[in-house]
């Protein structure tokens, strides 16, 4: 293997290792997306619930930022003497890391709305179900989408160090590397999936983005 | 007893921390009445306003509907059956025109046909072509989307609109062409508007009624006309201002308020040698005949009795009783024309029973239509010069 340069050794690898490549990419990508799909599922209702209730705003926020400091190593840590190693810590991780950006967005998008608008809304008779499903969430769709963007990069970081609490994900690979001599390649062939992962679903998801706006 | 479309019974608002923002407010609207609030901002109007269709609600006092209190009414419902415009237009952003022509037909479950009908029925309302139904807001000019804003309103057969200063973010020329348009939609529908607003030309030229309220009352409830020509105060005058009261002078001043009461007259009776007395102390050249009563007989120049010195002795004898005269309660805009036409120096008034009141001369008109072109105050003088001149010229 010596004989090879860096590019050579990589290339090496994944024609060797393609598959276990893949699964672990596999594994990366849904270990992120549960975290956020989660995330989004709780945090958008609690996004529009605060908007609605300005006093609350400021507490929420206030936690999802504190839980945001936390450095994501020792969050695992913490999570794990809960719920063990494994898969479930990770995503609760990345479920916790995504709830900032989903809510503060979430939030942000819906008191952009015009008030104008939700005055004439109420003025012609929607009921508050229909001023939020016709109106509210419309208009900020494009809001809370740059917030699940924001969370899904985020994401992908902290599942990468998931491999720590044996999740498995292209973390594993690169930490392979880490521990080997002479593996450099090994860490490549680990973290540039992850990047490439990080910047497609970051392109797709301002793609769609950029589709729910409704001024564009 | 009728009962009235919409009547507002002792309405109070106060917002907590006390401040009043009605106070006592009673109106009853008739069905195809045109209302407009009109008052300084804080007045009341807009509250007022939304206190109708319940996005307020009244501290105390009641609105019926059609006879029935709106406070019994599902609010959501009770919104759907009357139109709203607002300031801001709030045109759906991301809705077509189409849709948000037809938002509350929606809201209403009308089915997508009658709903397609309609839209293209209310775009043609408005004088737009049927291709903007499918554009998105943001691709029309503002006038064009308040045009859309106003059939929002009107799309699901509401027969009371709500506008609050509809039209106070367009620019002058839009908003006298979106002025025309509602009247005219509101004459030729028969629907009935209550118009908030702060512009007392937009009030004068749309309402049949004005309402006009500082800090939360009534100051005065009247037809444009009335108003004119009868504030009730201070504060209803300098609201409508002087320009305007003076501008429309000519319009609804009667005869009456304008002529001189000090008529050189006569009776028939006399003989021409006290005529000519009369004429001599007061320095006119005509003098009006009255009997006793002040009945106006007709009139005597210098002329007459010159010619018939020697003759007559007597002024009934040589009067002349074709006398052209007007009523004193007729309005100056009706007559002003008809003296200056006929080329008389001067025109008795009489009241209703034929009584001689006053004289309307030449100078008084003059006065009149100088007022209207250059009202009471300082404007240059040069001007005011040359204008004189010209009419003595004539």
């Amino acid at each position: 293997m010596a004989h090879m340069n860096l590019w050579e050794q990589l290339i090496y690898y994944y024609a060797h290792n393609g598959s276990y490549v893949l699964a672990q990419f596999n594994r990366h990508f849904l270990i992120s997306v549960y975290g956020v799909l989660i995330a989004a599922i709780v945090g958008i209702p609690i996004g529009i619930y605060i908007a609605h209730h300005s006093k609350l705003s400021g507490v929420v926020i206030g936690i999802a930022n504190v839980i945001q400091t936390i450095p994501s190593l020792a969050m695992l840590s913490i999570i794990m003497i809960g719920l063990g190693l494994g898969v479930n810590t990770v995503i609760v991780t990345v479920f916790l890391y995504s709830l900032l950006p989903i809510i503060k967005n979430t939030d942000t998008g819906m008191r952009n709305v015009d008030p104008s608008l939700l005055d004439a809304g109420t003025g012609m008779g929607m009921t508050k179900t229909q001023l939020l499903r016709l109106v509210e969430i419309p208009l900020s769709l494009s809001v809370i989408m740059a917030g699940l963007r924001n969370a899904v990069v985020l994401a992908i970081g902290i599942t990468a160090i998931g491999t720590f609490v044996g999740a498995g994900g292209l973390g594993d690979i690169i930490i392979r590397g880490t521990n080997a001599t002479n593996g450099s390649a090994i860490i490549l062939a680990g973290a540039l999936p992850t990047a490439l992962m990080a910047i497609i679903l970051d392109a797709v998801l301002g793609w769609v983005e950029k589709k729910v706006d409704p001024t564009a | 007893m009728k009962i009235a479309f919409l009547s507002m019974e002792h309405l109070n608002k106060t917002y907590s921390g006390g401040k009043v923002a009605v106070d006592d407010f009673s109106l009853e609207i008739e069905k195809g009445e045109f209302v407009c609030l009109i008052g300084t901002s804080g007045s009341g109007k807009t509250t007022t306003m939304r206190m109708i269709n319940r996005m307020l609600q009244q501290t105390s006092g009641t609105i019926k509907l059609n006879g029935k209190d709106i406070s019994e009414l599902d609010p959501v419902k009770l919104r759907r059956k009357i139109g709203y415009v607002i300031q801001n237009i709030g045109l759906m952003p991301h809705m077509t025109i189409r849709q948000n022509i037809t938002i509350v037909p929606k809201l209403l479950k009308w089915p997508q046909k009658k709903m397609d009908e309609r839209a293209k029925e209310m775009i043609k309302l408005v004088e737009l072509p049927e291709e903007f139904l499918d554009r998105y807001p943001s691709e029309l000019s503002g006038g064009q989307q308040q045009r859309i804003g106003v059939v929002r309103a009107l799309a699901a057969d509401q027969d009371l609109i709500l506008m609050d200063e509809p039209y106070g973010a367009l620019d002058p020329i839009t908003r006298e062409s979106l002025q025309d348009l509602i009247k005219d939609l509101q004459t030729r529908l028969g629907k009935t508007v209550v118009f908030v607003t702060h512009d007392m030309d937009e009030a004068l030229s749309l309402a049949t009624k004005i309402v006009v309220m500082d800090d939360g009352k009534i100051m005065q409830v009247a037809s444009p006309d009335e108003i004119l020509r009868h504030p009730a105060n201070e504060f209803v005058e300098n609201l409508i201002g002087k320009d305007r009261l003076i501008q429309a002078r000519p319009s609804i001043t009667t005869v009456g308020q304008v002529m001189l009461t000090n008529a050189a007259s006569i009776t028939p009776d006399k003989l021409l040698k006290e005529a000519l007395k009369t004429m001599h102390d007061r320095r006119v050249d005509s003098l009006l005949v009255t009997d006793d009563a002040n009945y106006l007989k007709g009139y005597i120049d210098i002329e007459d009795i010159d010619y018939n010195f020697q003759t007559a002795t007597s002024v009934g004898d040589v009067m002349h009783d074709d006398v052209f005269y007007v009523q004193s309660d007729s309005l100056v805009r009706d007559t002003v024309e008809r003296i200056l036409k006929r080329g008389f120096k001067n025109v008795p008034v009489v009241d209703s029973e034929h009584r001689l009141v006053g004289i309307v001369t030449r100078a008084a008109l003059v006065d009149i239509v100088y007022d209207a072109l250059w009202g009471d105050d300082d404007k240059s003088e040069s001007k005011a010069d040359s204008s004189q001149q010209g009419g003595a010229a004539q």
